[in-house]
């Protein structure tokens, strides 16, 4: 027989002002099991603590009961208090009474008489607790960061500084991201590449930093503290050991494809670097476009020139496995594919109807014109320019109802910068709405308007070529008529989108995603940098379009979240996590199937049946993820898999009790 | 106790602790007024709702069960909700099946802010329980079998 002790909380007049406490307390001591019950004016505080360990040691009670405010309020004081007694923390149960029946009930009576059947309901739980004890998972003190723009570089820096191991890893055959790829940074139009190109060569130089570019996930295992992550790095054919970044191989090459950094405004060869300050700076060779890798000519120039002998036509993709401790997805945006969503813009057809994007490359010093702002389709310098907001975000019909937020200000910044380059230029921008909430944003919006940037609020319907112009036709909705642009050159202001593989890195990780594909954080205001699976964190555009001052911020955040987990030798697992007994299994593993952590697997057993010894499958639960929702233990049919804290058997009493 | 008291339903709730408990609270925080006969029982998700749980309910004399839960696509573990939404659109048609009148039984979703909406849809089962009188069904049906 059980020997609980009832406690009633006065909680001053919060509770004994609506229902009667001492008609409650005795109650209580009539209940089956109840060594003693006493009711307390505070039992939180100080004295009511000590009233329960005297309690305890007096009547060798074996388990609690407190009747009180909700459990999300002092559950764990009181599991703390239990830690100083020989009471285990987990024969303790909450009544809530306070919440949910002091404070929402005005017939005292009825109140009372509610208050008595929910300290019988806990009495009746408290009495099938068992002891529970926390599993502690060492945590591998080493994070991964998936993911090198500026999102990546910035939380593989924090991390790094901070002391802690890090592996960055990078899709492309440079880090940098989009950031590098831009001209000018709004408002305070610092040089891009300037500010972004210290912090990528930091990246390399790094003691704590081990960069892998070319390289993608290829699994992952495991769970925080210990996950298990197979990298995948593409063959680059060039051996980085040996290669010194001299560039001969770059010039020799004959082959020429649409370069992807340039935004296929030019070419580049098959042996290549993105950009002149990739990092690391040297070249790789691009399988599809490579003449002797296509099997197309027997080629080799490059192997050729080579002083180093650093080309290897027979290097293989590698894998290459280790435990990281905590993970960060700093993936970051692509901009959508507008051409097929909008043949209303010539779908494409007008090489003079550019991205945003393809702007930044022409207008920088880098770029395929040197930064001067050259038209693609004949060279000339455009005196009409119309500059397109939204295009593909804010629109239900072409898929998008979100805001894509930069594209306000970066077109600002277009406009600005094409009226100080260009003399006479005359610069329209369409318009939705112009969104500024940023420091400084706002005047720097005023300074593209008094720079002489015309302003039309409404959508461009259409565009077509006359007279060697293309027409941007729309509507002026201040106005309330249609207006009809010339133009030499169109920049349509694209949305960012998810990039195109989110959804499988995050079936990997386990993580979730939006309608759109943007990464779920846990909590949309209070966890923003973290996600539903412990250990993995987010940093940058993969989470929701953002601008960089953000990313930044964003990414030292998850950066500080990693340390404070690596800052303990171990952490503490709750131990409310599902149990199975073997006895009763039958391998059916539904349990697997329901679980979203994939925390219950299948395992083989040897066990001894009436036949014989037999081999038989049966599930196992990997404390490390279990996180204790119960899903597994509502899917099993023969009631093998169970939740502790809140297993059948506790929940069935509660409802008998209830009932009576 | 008076004889003439007036009737009053059993109605159990199964709620998840992230959403419809916490709402429950701040329910409570607020203040607002809604009618005692309904108990809270708490879940860590609805989806540890075991249907027999409900059936052991009715059986034993509830007159109204409800779970409630996140809504779907808000669940605390992801996907436990779902996992909710199906199972009790089967077991409420079998307990149709079994003559428990449809809206004894109730699966609803309450986020952790919607106070109020804990504090209607109580009054809406409960209103609707005690219209329907006592759940009587499996009592009957155990006398019909001696």
């Amino acid at each position: 027989m059980s020997r609980t002790g009832v406690f009633v909380c006065h909680c001053g007049s919060n509770i004994a002002g609506a229902l009667d406490v001492e008609r409650v307390a005795a109650a209580a001591g009539k209940l089956p099991g109840v060594r003693y019950a006493a009711s307390y004016k505070y039992m939180c505080s100080e004295q009511g603590q000590q009233l329960v360990k005297d309690a305890i040691a007096e009547h060798e009670l074996d388990r609690i009961v407190i009747a009180s405010c909700s459990p999300r309020m002092h559950e764990n004081t009181f599991r703390k208090l239990l830690k100083d007694t020989p009471v285990n923390p987990y024969m303790l149960e909450i009544a809530n009474i306070r919440e949910q029946c002091a404070w929402v009930h005005a017939d005292r009576e009825q109140a009372t008489e509610k208050a008595v059947d929910l300290v019988r309901m806990a009495v009746a739980k408290v009495a099938k607790n068992k002891p529970l004890h926390s599993s502690f998972i060492p945590v591998h003190k080493k994070a991964l960061v998936i993911g090198a723009g500026i999102a990546g570089i910035q939380a593989a820096l924090d991390i790094a500084d901070a002391g802690y191991e890090v592996t960055l890893l990078e899709k492309e055959s440079s880090i940098g991201g989009h950031m590098v790829m831009l001209d000018k940074t709004f408002p305070t139009l610092d040089c891009s590449a300037c500010i972004s190109t210290p912090k990528m060569s930091e990246v390399a130089a790094h003691p704590n930093i081990t960069l892998m570019t070319g390289s993608t996930v290829e699994s992952v295992g495991g769970y925080v503290g210990n996950f298990d992550v197979a990298i995948r790095q593409k063959a680059r054919y060039v051996n980085h050991d040996i290669c010194t970044g001299c560039g001969l191989c770059e010039t020799k090459c004959p082959a020429k494809v649409t370069s992807e950094f340039n935004q296929a405004l030019c070419t580049r060869t098959a042996v290549f670097r993105p950009f002149p300050q990739a990092v690391p700076a040297k070249p790789v060779i691009d399988p599809e476009s490579c003449r002797k890798l296509i099997g197309k000519a027997k080629c080799g120039v490059c192997q050729a020139v080579c002083p180093l002998g650093a080309i290897d036509f027979e290097d293989k993709d590698k894998l290459i496995t280790d435990t990281y401790g905590a993970i960060v997805v700093a993936t970051g945006y692509e901009l959508v594919d507008w051409a097929p969503l909008y043949p209303e813009y010539g779908g494409g057809k007008y090489s003079d109807v550019i991205t945003g994007l393809q702007y930044e490359r022409l207008v920088n010093a880098s770029g395929p014109t040197e930064g001067k702002i050259l038209r693609p389709s004949d060279k000339s310098v455009p005196k009409d320019v119309v500059i397109v907001k939204c295009v593909g975000s804010r629109d239900k019909k072409k898929g998008r109802a979100y805001c894509s937020r930069a594209c306000c200000m970066y077109s600002a910044k277009h406009a600005h910068q094409i009226l100080e380059k260009i003399p006479g230029a005359r610069v329209t921008v369409f318009y939705m709405d112009v969104r500024t909430p940023g420091k400084n944003y706002e005047e720097f919006y005023d300074r593209a308007r008094e720079d002489g940037a015309r302003y039309v609020r409404g959508r461009v319907a259409k565009i077509f070529r006359e007279n060697g112009k293309l027409i941007c036709r729309g509507e002026d909705t201040l106005l309330g008529r249609g207006v009809e642009v010339p133009a030499d050159m169109v920049i349509l202001e694209t949305a960012m989108t998810p990039a195109q593989d989110i959804r499988e890195l995050c079936a990997k990780l386990t993580i979730s995603t939006d309608e759109y594909g943007w990464v779920q954080e846990a909590h949309p205001k209070l966890r923003p940098v973290e996600t539903q699976t412990a250990g993995v964190y987010l940093a940058g555009a993969c989470q929701g379009p953002k601008d960089i001052p953000d990313t930044v911020a964003q990414a030292g955040a998850a950066a500080a979240k990693v340390c404070i987990l690596f800052s303990k030798n171990e952490i503490e697992g709750s131990p409310m996590i599902s149990a199975v007994d073997e006895n009763k299994c039958c391998g059916c593993s539904a349990c697997v199937r329901v679980c979203p952590y994939r925390a219950v697997m299948l395992e083989e057993i040897d066990s001894r049946e009436l036949s014989g010894a037999v081999k038989r499958q049966v599930a196992r639960v990997n404390a490390g993820l279990c996180q204790g929702c119960g899903a597994c233990a509502a899917s099993c049919r023969t009631g093998a898999i169970d939740l502790l804290g809140f297993t059948n058997a506790q929940i069935l009493k509660e409802v008998d009790a209830l009932c009576l | 106790m008076p004889v003439n008291k007036k009737w009053m339903p059993k109605i159990l709730a199964f709620c998840c602790n992230w959403c419809t408990y916490t709402g429950a609270d701040l329910a409570g925080l607020n203040r607002m007024k809604y009618p005692a006969d309904v108990r809270v029982l708490r879940v860590p998700c609805s989806s540890r709702v075991n249907p027999q749980f409900v059936l052991r309910a009715f059986q034993k004399g509830c007159d109204g069960v409800m779970v409630c839960g996140c809504h779907p696509g808000d669940c605390h573990y992801t996907s436990g909700n779902y996992y909710t939404r199906r199972r009790f659109m089967v077991l409420k048609e079998m307990l149709e099946f079994n003559g428990i009148e449809p809206e004894r039984f109730q699966t609803r979703w309450i986020s952790g802010s919607e106070a109020a909406k804990f504090r209607d849809t109580v009054a809406e089962v409960s209103e609707l329980v005690t219209k329907l009188g006592p759940n009587t069904v499996f009592n009957e049906r155990r006398a019909e079998n001696v």
